[in-house]
C-alpha cells in the first residue's frame, strides 16, 4: 500500500510539475536554459527550507517562479551593472536582456513552446534532443532517463551538460521559429516525441518495472504539446497516432513477456479510452489540415483502421493500403512499402503483393532486414509455392536476432513442407 | 504510468441549492484546461444531481432498482477525474488544487483510487 507522500515528496512532486514552467519563464529572463535549470534548482531548494516550517503556499507554482524570476531578474541586472562598468571604461554595451514580464498564461505557453523548441533544436544531436527534452520539458531525473535507455547515470548527466554548453556557445535563441524554417524545426520536436514513444514501446516487453514508461512520457509530451500548438495538424496526427499504439499496450505483450503480433492480439484489451483520444485527436488533425494529411496523420489514420476492426480478417486493408501509398509518396521509405505490401496482400491477394515486395529485393536499406524475407515466405506460402517459401523463411530465420522469433520463423519453414 | 480515478463526493443537502457559483466555475475551468494541456487529464465531469439517478442493486440474486436521490448516503458522487499521473503523489496534489477552487463554504471529498491495469 502506498503511504501518504512525505512532506518533500510532496514539495518535489509540486517541483517536478512546475519546473518546465518555471525554467522556460526563467530562461526568457536569462536567454540560457543552463542557468534558467540551476535557478529553478535553486526555488526548489528554497522550498524544500520554507515550505516545512511556513506551511505549503496557496498557489505553490506561482511561489516557485516567483522566486526563480527574481534570482533570474538579480542576475541580469547584475550582468548589466558589470556591461555598464565596462562600457564606462570604454568598451561596447552586449545587448540588454529584455525586462521580465508579467505571467499571463498565454506566456506561460509562450515560454513553455520556446523551451520544446530548444530542447529539441537541431544543432544537437538525437541522443541529446530526447535528454534534454526528458530532463527539461518530462520532468525526469537524470537517474530516470538513464535507467530508462539502460546507460549510467554520469553518461546521461554529460549529455545533459555538453547539450546545454552546444545551445549556450552556439547562440541559440530561446524563440519559436516562424516562416520558413517553422515547418523543419516543428518536424524535428515531433521526431524526438516518437523517438521517445518507440524506445519505451520496443522495451515494453523487458521486465523492468523500475523503468520509467516513455512510451507515457511521450503522451503527456505530445498532449501538452497538442494544447500549446493547438492549429498545428502534424501535432494532432502524432497525438492521435501515440494514443492508438498505446491503446494496444496490454494487448502486445503474453503473459511470459514475449510480443504478441497485432494480428494474434486479443482487441478486448485493447484500452477503450484510449482509441477514442486517438480518434478525437486524429478528427482535430482533419480539422485543422489546411493541405494533404503529414506522414503522422496518415500514420495514425492506419492505426485507426485497426482501431476500428473487430479482427485482422475484418480490417479495412483496402483503406489502409491507400494510406500506404499516400504515405510513401509523401515520406518514402523502403518499409512503407513493405507495411503496403502486407495490407494489400490482405486486400487483393498474394500475387499483387508479391511484385511489391519483389521490387524491394534490391533495396540496400532492407538488405538485412529479417521481415522481408518473412512477409515474402509468407505471400509465396499462401501462393502453394512452398519450397520457394521454406527457403524465405530460413533466411528470414538466420537473419532475426531474436531467439523467439527465430525458433517461430524456423517452425513456419519446417511447416511449409 | 498509472490512472487515477478522483471520485468527487459532496454533500447534496448542504450544497448550494443554486449550484456553483460562476467564480467557481471560472477557476475549476481554468484550472482543468491546465491539467488537460499538461497531458493528465484524460477525462473528467460533473454528474446532474442524484434525484436524477438511480441505483441498481444485484443481492441474494435478485436486482433491485432505487430511485434517486440518494438520501441515506450523507455524500453521494457528484463527479469524477480520470487522470494519468506519475504516481499517488501527483494525483493528490492535482487533486488538491482541484479542491481548492472551492469557496469555503463547500463540503467536497474526492477518493482518489488508482485504477488496476493488465
Amino acid at each position: 500500500m502506498e503511504a501518504q507522500p512525505t512532506a518533500a515528496h510532496a514539495i518535489e512532486t509540486v517541483f517536478r510539475l512546475e519546473s518546465p514552467r518555471v525554467v522556460a519563464g526563467v530562461a526568457r529572463i536569462v536567454r540560457d536554459i543552463g542557468i534558467a535549470e540551476e535557478l529553478a534548482q535553486d526555488a526548489l531548494v528554497a522550498a524544500l527550507e520554507r515550505w516545512p516550517r511556513d506551511g505549503v503556499p496557496d498557489n505553490p507554482g506561482a511561489w516557485l517562479m516567483a522566486t526563480a524570476r527574481h534570482r533570474a531578474v538579480d542576475l541580469v541586472r547584475r550582468r548589466e551593472t558589470y556591461a555598464r562598468k565596462l562600457a564606462e571604461i570604454g568598451r561596447n554595451l552586449p545587448d540588454a536582456a529584455p525586462p521580465p514580464e508579467p505571467a499571463h498564461p498565454d506566456d506561460i505557453d509562450d515560454d513553455l513552446l520556446r523551451l520544446v523548441f530548444t530542447t529539441c533544436h537541431p544543432v544537437l544531436s538525437r541522443e541529446a534532443r530526447i535528454a534534454l527534452t526528458l530532463r527539461l520539458l518530462g520532468g525526469l531525473t537524470t537517474a530516470e532517463i538513464a535507467r530508462a535507455h539502460l546507460v549510467p547515470e554520469p553518461t546521461i548527466a554529460q549529455r545533459i551538460v555538453r547539450a546545454k554548453r552546444a545551445l549556450a556557445t552556439r547562440n541559440v535563441a530561446f524563440e519559436v521559429p516562424y516562416g520558413p524554417e517553422r515547418e523543419a524545426r516543428l518536424g524535428s520536436v515531433l521526431d524526438v516525441i516518437y523517438l521517445i514513444f518507440n524506445e519505451g514501446y520496443a522495451a515494453t516487453a523487458g521486465d523492468d518495472l523500475l523503468r520509467p514508461g516513455l512510451c507515457e512520457d511521450a503522451l503527456r509530451l505530445t498532449r501538452l504539446l497538442s494544447g500549446l500548438m493547438p492549429k498545428e495538424p502534424e501535432v494532432h496526427g502524432l497525438t492521435a497516432l501515440l494514443e492508438f499504439q498505446a491503446s494496444r499496450t496490454a494487448a502486445r505483450t503474453a503473459p511470459d513477456g514475449t510480443a504478441v503480433l497485432l494480428k494474434d492480439q486479443n482487441r478486448r484489451r485493447w484500452n477503450r479510452m484510449l482509441i477514442a483520444r486517438g480518434i478525437r485527436a486524429l478528427a482535430r488533425a482533419d480539422a485543422t489540415a489546411t493541405g494533404a494529411p503529414g506522414p503522422y496523420a496518415l500514420q495514425a489514420a492506419i492505426a485507426a483502421c485497426h482501431a476500428h476492426a473487430y479482427s485482422y480478417a475484418e480490417t479495412d486493408w483496402r483503406t489502409i493500403a491507400t494510406l500506404y501509398a499516400l504515405l510513401a509518396a509523401r515520406a518514402p521509405s523502403p518499409v512503407v512499402e513493405l507495411n503496403r505490401a502486407v495490407a494489400v496482400s490482405m486486400a487483393e491477394g498474394p500475387a499483387e503483393a508479391l511484385e511489391l515486395v519483389d521490387a524491394l529485393a534490391a533495396e540496400p536499406a532492407l538488405r538485412d532486414y529479417h521481415l522481408l524475407p518473412s512477409v515474402r515466405a509468407d505471400l509465396l506460402s499462401r501462393l502453394g509455392r512452398t519450397a520457394e517459401a521454406r527457403t524465405e523463411f530460413e533466411r528470414a530465420a538466420s537473419l532475426t536476432r531474436n531467439e523467439r522469433e527465430r525458433a517461430l520463423l524456423l517452425r513456419r519453414a519446417a511447416e511449409a513442407g | 504510468m498509472p490512472r487515477y480515478l478522483s471520485l468527487v463526493r459532496i454533500d447534496e443537502a448542504s450544497a448550494p441549492a443554486e449550484g456553483p457559483s460562476e467564480e467557481l466555475m471560472q477557476r475549476m475551468g481554468e484550472l482543468i484546461e491546465e491539467i488537460t494541456k499538461a497531458g493528465v487529464m484524460l477525462d473528467t465531469a460533473g454528474l446532474t444531481p442524484s434525484a436524477q439517478g438511480a441505483r441498481v442493486r444485484w443481492e441474494g440474486g435478485s436486482i433491485s432498482v432505487t430511485d434517486g436521490p440518494f438520501t441515506e448516503s450523507k455524500e453521494v458522487v457528484g463527479g469524477y477525474a480520470l487522470m494519468q499521473c506519475k504516481d499517488m503523489a501527483e494525483a493528490l496534489e492535482w487533486t488538491k488544487r482541484f479542491l481548492k477552487t472551492h469557496e469555503e463554504f463547500w463540503t467536497v471529498t474526492c477518493e482518489v483510487r488508482e485504477i488496476a491495469e493488465g
